[in-house]
């Protein structure tokens, strides 16, 4: 019988034949945890009497969540996971280098074939790279820590399949909406959900970490998507050369396949405080808004910057409305700012914070107050997750973000004519 | 762990996320345990930490546990003394954070069975509830083997710490 991806790459770093339901205990190739989630993993591997990391090269310590620090009681946590990743010799990056898992797929620790674990749900982001990631607790990362190695339950795969091409301003982020608005909040669960078609393979990777950064948002294990040309010429692009690619066979078992038609596709918005409540823009158009974030790790890349900066430039933020824009790296801060996109911004009367995760945890830099509403080009929507429990957020594309600042009220990105 | 557990039912329905459980406001800046806690659930109902009897149950429906893989969720959890978790369905992450910290947590088809504050006693090595307010049984959903050892040391670091060994 034949493999899907996963069950390929899950074979591989284990040595069995594995199949859908196996478990199987796996060799990772790489582990992530951010300011989020390392402090437990630390305390555990500790009281386990954790004393050197497996592999202190393939360990990845990041500051993204609060970045720079708020709080003295986060400085403390900065402060902890800053002497571990010294003393234990572990890949570190400093507040402002970014949010973790855009610096996960820089870094050349990502490639087809690998599998690499994150104490983020949204680790999943990876697999448009063709890896297979996933997220993990605190404790089991520890456990990761210390060996190397891991349980997994081989996942059921859902393909889902996106045809034709995408119309003006309708973009990856819309498409990832209306996919999780059908599946729902837990028709993926525990499965790897697939990515394929005209519409995927015509997208850049840009584009497809955007689709695979949600898979969690159904339940999924994890997102894939099999590399081709483009995922090749993108890792070039980063001065990496990838190993023979895996990808899956012709008659790999799939449990459920869902089809959609690209060119039918209207830009979406996921209303509160579910991110499967996905409708057109146009059923919302006219909401006022106090709020509009564009960046994150599903929406903060070079291609949602100029999408974004294109519609902005030369027009200005509504009064009123605070357009808060926050690069995913250094490196796409670097390039917006040769591309003259954060000059955009900033003459629009945008506010550009540095790269990290912003307000999307509602921590800092952008706290909603009762009774706002923000659209985010983030990836979550709960009620209370960016401040408070009476502030709406509803989720968009880059584009639908951007001409929704200048308008201070939600506005379909197709209305807004491009010079 | 004992594997017999008894006690009252805090009713929840579908999609009970981790924003919900703990919001990343908290969890960001109280590093505290106790402090932590106070907020547990909080999204849900303002006072459940207050209010809620430790050794009780939490009953929800589909997809407990959605959103973050932050681990303070079930921790802050089992802090209040939340004993089960039973659910139709539980995120996967949530879930596996919960049985590594030694928190059962059971899926069960007959949720909508069991109304808030009912009694309920789970035995989990047999696989049964038993509804001693309705006079009611269920079954629950067969658990991994390779589950069952971790919690039943008490989680992953307590397995650790006996054995001197992973159990993978």
């Amino acid at each position: 019988m034949g493999k899907t991806i996963s069950e390929k790459i899950l074979s591989r770093a284990s040595g069995e034949d594995a199949y859908a339901g196996d478990i199987i205990v796996a060799e990772v190739y790489a582990a992530m945890a951010h300011d989020g989630t390392a402090l437990l993993a630390i305390e555990a591997f500790e009281e386990m009497r954790g004393e050197k990391l497996w592999n202190p090269s393939r360990v990845f310590l990041v500051l993204d969540h609060v970045a720079p620090s708020a709080t003295e009681a986060f400085s403390k946590v900065h402060k902890r996971m800053r002497d571990f990743a010294l003393e234990q010799r572990a890949n570190f990056y400093e507040v402002g280098s970014g949010i973790c898992h855009q610096l996960m797929v820089e870094s050349g620790y990502v490639q087809p074939g690998r599998i690499v674990v994150g104490a983020d749900s949204h680790t999943c982001t990876y697999g448009a790279l063709g890896a297979f990631a996933t997220g993990i607790g605190s404790t089991e990362m520890a456990a990761v820590f210390m060996s190397g190695k891991l349980w997994f339950k081989v996942p059921e795969t859902m393909r889902v399949i996106w045809q034709g091409s995408l119309p003006y301003m309708v973009t990856p982020k819309d498409v990832i909406l209306k996919t999780v608005g059908t599946v729902k909040a837990d028709g993926a669960t525990y499965q790897a959900i697939e990515f394929r078609g005209s519409t995927v393979d015509e997208m850049s990777v840009d584009g497809r970490l955007t689709l695979c950064n949600m898979a969690v948002e159904m339940g999924a294990k994890t997102g894939i998507i099999e590399p081709d040309r483009s995922t090749v010429e993108y890792l070039d692009s980063h001065g990496l050369k990838p190993e023979k690619p895996i990808v899956g066979d012709h008659d790999a078992q799939y449990a459920q396949t869902v089809t959609f038609n690209a060119s039918e596709l209207q830009p979406q918005v996921a209303y509160p405080h579910q991110v499967e409540n996905a409708k057109p823009v146009s059923s919302v158009e006219g909401l006022e808004v106090d709020q509009v974030f564009l960046g994150s790790c599903t929406n903060g890349r070079i291609e949602d910057l100029r999408v974004a900066a294109e519609i902005l430039k030369g027009r200005k933020v509504e009064k009123g409305v605070r357009m808060i824009v926050i690069p995913a790296s250094r490196r796409v801060y670097l390039q917006a700012l040769k591309e003259r996109l954060i000059e955009a911004f900033v003459e629009s009367d945008s506010t550009v914070c540095n790269p990290g995760c912003g307000p999307c945890v509602g921590a800092h830099q952008g706290i909603l107050a009762p009774g706002e509403v923000c659209v985010s080009t983030s990836n979550r929507n709960f009620r209370g997750r960016m401040g408070s429990m009476e502030a709406e957020i509803y989720l968009v594309s880059p584009a639908t973000a951007a001409a929704t600042a200048i308008n201070g009220e939600i506005t379909d990105p197709r209305r807004l004519r491009i010079r | 762990m004992t594997r017999l557990i008894e006690g009252r039912v805090w009713k929840l329905g579908d999609d009970v996320n981790t924003d919900l459980i703990i919001p990343g406001k908290y969890k960001l800046n109280i590093t505290n345990l106790d402090e932590l806690s106070k907020h547990a659930m909080e999204g849900v109902d303002p006072n459940f930490a207050d209010k809620f009897r430790s050794g009780d149950l939490i009953v929800a429906g589909k997809n407990f546990g959605c959103g973050s893989s932050r681990e303070q969720a079930p921790l802050v959890l089992k802090h209040i003394g939340v004993s089960t978790i039973i659910a139709r369905s539980f995120a996967r992450i949530f879930y596996r954070n919960a049985i590594n910290l030694g928190l059962p947590v059971v899926e069960c088809k007959n949720v909508d069975k069991i109304s808030d504050q009912d009694l309920l006693r789970v035995d989990l090595e047999a696989g049964v509830i038993k509804n001693l307010t309705k006079e009611d049984t269920y079954r629950i959903k067969s658990f991994p083997t390779e589950l069952w050892q971790i919690l039943y040391e008490g989680g992953l670091v307590e397995y650790v710490k006996k054995y001197g060994r992973l159990p993978w």
